[in-house]
């Protein structure tokens, strides 16, 4: 936001050095500037709105910031001098509001609240500010900005907006920004006489798939109160009728996708959740219940790692997810070591013990980090969206968890299946007593697979930090998913746990249309009891000696 | 099996709690340092309802080896089935002052009482579902599980899934059960006045004679020749079916018992504590009841009453006094317990002939 105004002042001030060439047209200029805000001090509303057209008109350099805090409620009064002022954006609950001169955007000063009256706004005059919003930033020379501007712009189209968009079309040169300028003037086309040139627009838009499209296509086909069509051209209505079909065929399509990629996302954080305990629980059959806090470990790692290097926020991952696997991979190592060694053939008490980790491990971040949530901020090149044609937008943080999730995964398979630390895990988990024969320390081989499932834990706690709330409770709300994950997929099964999660994933999405997001989660849960009940050893059992053992 | 000197000590003491609170409540003047306040009373009261609960699960951990993560799912059932009940006789009295349907549905703009609400006017049939609920539940629940041959861990993680369910159910608004606020503003208990001493002490001495009696029946299945094949199941499974004991009857049946017990137990304390709301539900709760056994003594009924006791006495003092050391208390004595004293506080007694 700042380095955009910055970016449009810029271009404003160069504008105006070449414009205003002497010293005292520019006094002028300022003069007029500064009455015309002043009468915003006790306008009406229509006035106000007339007053923005002219501080549009005037070209000022500074009415584009003039504009943009009136319509951030940011502009007052002060009641000292009651000159017109910007106030810099501050808390709901500040009590005093720091001041910038308007027309030299230099501070200004400090005054309460009390001292201050803000100049008010309404829907309609909000709405005129936008458009005139629009108008500025179409000139931009930032093309995000400039797209932007131009779906704002099509939410209202009007005269004025066709007229600018016509000008605009000419000069842009972005293939995006004129892919949306040419939907406008297609969509104003629409409004025109002539038959031809309106079947013309509609044939256009049916290949543009957006429910804003079909909305207004399915305006040409309503009927009046005494049941005639508001539209009188059947040929126009036809075309129409074709067309709002195919938009809809191809938003079933896109629709479809969508809850695909949304399903494998949520697939993906349930992997990663469970993959960890599918080492832990799976492997060696320890049943861990401070595998959530061991995740809530990783993501306050994150946090410290956050506060430590705050200029490199988006490099921060990167040392987060080795710091976090170490911490919570250590966390594990001693966990193994003190208490669930003693525990190995009794499942249910390592249960116990565990439980009283989780809560002893919640108490002490509330006594380092107080029980409120911490703020992780989620790196610049990790937000955002893509598009993908029209109406299908993919955030990226869900396809980095999709990638991380495949990567987390891979890892860990080779880590099992091609080092030797991986056959010595496999060795102990079939047969202890063959293993040990073989020269193998198992006591060694515990501690290590223990500390890689909880290192992987950590690592899962990353990726949490950026999808939920960083709090003392993050474990608690994962523990009982993670554990369907495995339990569904089948224990001791790395491509189990993937599938399972993956499906359990896509199918919540699935439901959630239908049932709501909470009653699809309840649906999934006793559709996974019932599950159980039918295959007790999960999708994909262990066979041989070792299932029978346990 | 016959002398049972931890037991005997265990209605003893329940008897005399049973007649001398409420002579120390109500007789004692509020000045003497014998007197026993009503916030006393009810804390204990409150304390025996998770005794009994405690008892549930001993009953078929313990001594089945069924551990059961799902056990405050039944006693919320039974505390909810009461809570309805006591809603129903709000009427009038409410803040909307609808005669039939309870404040929150009036905010949720109902205009019928929703069918399953129907018939909980009366106490006797309100009764009837603070058995049949959980009963049922536990019936359905564990036909399908023990038929199919689910223990252990697995059986855990999903006694533990099923509470998760039924806790995220009861937080929608659209099941007609308060959702996020549950029950609350309860007015009176067949006719009395819930916020009358006497009404509390009534409520305390009936929690009393439920544990005693619950006790004496755990007590008496545990006795029984059911019970020894209850405890050959728990010990070798396999074993006695080969024997030729049909097991997923007798788990079912002990399951079922005990699910009714945790319904009695939550019916008991929600008029003592005033409210019930989907949190009850919440896993942890379940895994709270089996530290009270652990701690106590697994196996020993008495244990697990008195392990109720004393850690939710220990709650109340430190979250009271020291909030911030309650949960690492809590968690230390959750691996003490685990590591060092495989049989609980009862262990450290001498041998008696309990369970063993």
């Amino acid at each position: 936001m700042t380095r955009r105004t910055a970016r449009g002042q810029r271009l404003w001030l160069l504008l105006a050095a070449v414009l205003v060439s002497s010293t005292a047209f520019a006094q002028t200029v300022d003069e007029t500037f500064l009455a015309r805000l002043g009468e915003l001090r006790d306008a009406s509303f229509s006035d106000k709105e007339r007053i923005a057209g002219q501080l549009i008109e005037s070209r000022h350099p500074r009415a584009r910031d003039v504009l943009t805090s009136l319509l951030g409620d940011r502009l007052y009064v002060r009641a000292s001098d009651m000159r017109v002022v910007i106030a810099r954006p501050a808390d709901e609950t500040a009590a005093s509001l720091e001041l910038v001169d308007p027309l030299t955007l230099k501070a200004a000063g400090s005054a309460a609240r009390e001292e201050l009256t803000k100049i008010g706004t309404n829907n309609r005059l909000r709405k005129t500010l936008r458009v005139a919003m629009a108008r500025f930033d179409l000139a931009d020379a930032d093309s995000a900005i400039r797209l932007n501007a131009v779906t704002e712009m099509l939410r209202s189209l009007d005269d004025s907006a066709a007229a600018l968009l016509k000008e605009r079309a000419g000069a842009e040169t972005d293939s995006r920004v004129k892919g949306e300028i040419e939907l406008g003037l297609t969509l104003l086309a629409l409004d025109g006489s002539d038959s031809a040139r309106r079947i013309a627009a509609i044939e256009t838009l049916a290949g543009r798939p957006r429910q804003q499209v079909r909305n207004r296509l399915a305006t040409l086909l309503e009927k009046n109160a005494d049941g005639r069509f508001v539209e009188a051209d059947a040929a126009v209505r036809a075309a129409a009728s074709t067309a709002v079909s195919r938009i809809d065929r191809a938003l079933t399509v896109y629709g479809a996708v969508e809850t695909l990629f949304f399903g494998l996302s949520l697939g993906s954080v349930l992997v990663l959740i469970a993959i960890g305990l599918a080492i832990t629980f799976g492997v060696m059959g320890v049943i861990n219940m401070a595998h959530g806090e061991l995740m809530m470990l990783g993501a306050y790692t994150t946090y410290v790692v956050q506060v430590m290097m705050p200029a490199h926020i988006g490099a921060s991952i990167f040392v987060a997810i080795p710091a976090a696997f170490v911490v919570a991979g250590l966390a594990g190592v001693v966990l193994e070591r003190t208490i669930i060694r003693f525990l190995y053939g009794r499942p249910l008490e390592t249960l116990l013990a565990t439980f009283g980790v989780s809560l002893a491990l919640q108490q002490l971040v509330r006594s380092i980090f107080t029980a409120n949530n911490r703020a992780v901020e989620t790196p610049a090149w990790m937000s955002g969206t893509l598009q993908l044609g029209d109406a299908l937008a993919i955030t990226y943080n869900r396809l980095y968890i999709v990638i991380f999730t495949m990567i987390v995964f891979a890892i860990l398979l080779a880590v099992l299946k091609r080092t030797r630390l991986g056959l010595q895990i496999r060795a102990v988990s079939q047969n202890r007593a063959m293993a040990r024969a073989m020269g193998i320390r198992s006591e060694w081989v515990d501690a290590m697979t223990f500390g890689l499932g909880s290192g992987i834990a950590g690592v899962a706690g990353v990726a949490l930090s950026q999808l939920t709330n960083v709090g003392p409770n993050l474990g608690q709300s994962y523990i009982i998913d993670s554990f369907m994950v495995v339990v569904f997929g089948g224990v001791g099964n790395l491509w189990g746990t993937l599938i399972g999660g993956m499906s359990m994933g896509l199918v919540n999405k699935l439901l959630e249309p239908y049932a709501g997001a909470v009653l699809g989660k309840i649906l999934v849960l006793v559709a996974l009891i019932l599950f159980i009940q039918r295959r007790p050893r999960g999708l994909f059992p262990q066979t041989g000696r070792a299932a029978e053992s346990q | 099996m016959r002398r049972d000197p931890a037991g005997a000590t265990l209605m003893a003491t329940l008897a005399v709690a049973a007649v001398l609170v409420p002579i120390l409540n109500q007789l004692v003047p509020a000045s003497s340092p014998l007197h026993v306040s009503t916030y006393v009373l009810t804390l204990v009261g409150k304390y025996l309802c998770y005794a009994m609960l405690a008892l549930a699960v001993d009953l078929i951990w313990g001594y089945c080896g069924i551990l059961s993560l799902g056990h405050a799912a039944f006693f919320s059932l039974g505390g909810y089935a009461m809570g309805m009940y006591l809603m129903r006789q709000i009427g009038r009295r409410g803040v909307y002052g609808d005669p039939i349907l309870p404040d929150f549905m009036v905010f949720l703009n109902w205009h019928r009482l929703p069918w399953f609400w129907h018939g909980f006017n009366y106490f006797p049939f309100a009764m009837a579902m603070v058995v049949f609920v959980p009963a049922l539940l536990a019936f359905v629940f564990g036909w399908l599980a023990f038929r199919s041959r689910v223990t252990g861990v697995y059986l855990s993680i999903m006694t533990q899934a099923l509470s998760y369910a039924l806790m995220l159910a009861f937080f929608r608004n659209d099941m007609g059960f308060g959702g996020n606020n549950g029950f609350t503003d309860f007015k009176d208990l067949l006719g009395f006045d819930l916020h009358e001493d006497s009404t509390r002490v009534v409520l305390f001495v009936a929690t009393a004679i439920a544990l005693a009696a619950a006790y004496a029946a755990c007590r008496g299945i545990a006795a029984s020749r059911a019970g020894r094949v209850i405890r050959a199941i728990r010990d070798s499974e396999s074993r006695t079916r080969f024997l030729g004991y049909r097991v997923e009857s007798y788990k079912l049946w002990l399951f079922v018992f005990s699910a009714v017990l945790a319904g009695v137990a939550g019916a008991l304390y929600v008029p003592q504590v005033g409210i019930i709301n989907p949190s009850e539900f919440a896993p942890i709760n379940s895994i709270e009841i089996v530290i009270w056994v652990a701690v106590g003594g697994r196996g020993t009924l008495v244990g697990a009453a008195a392990g109720a006791v004393l850690v939710n006495y220990a709650k109340t003092f430190f979250t009271g006094a020291l909030p911030e050391v309650w949960l690492y208390a809590l968690g230390a004595i959750f691996i003490l317990v685990t590591l060092f004293l495989p049989r609980g506080l009862m262990g450290l007694l001498p041998r008696s002939s309990e369970a063993r």
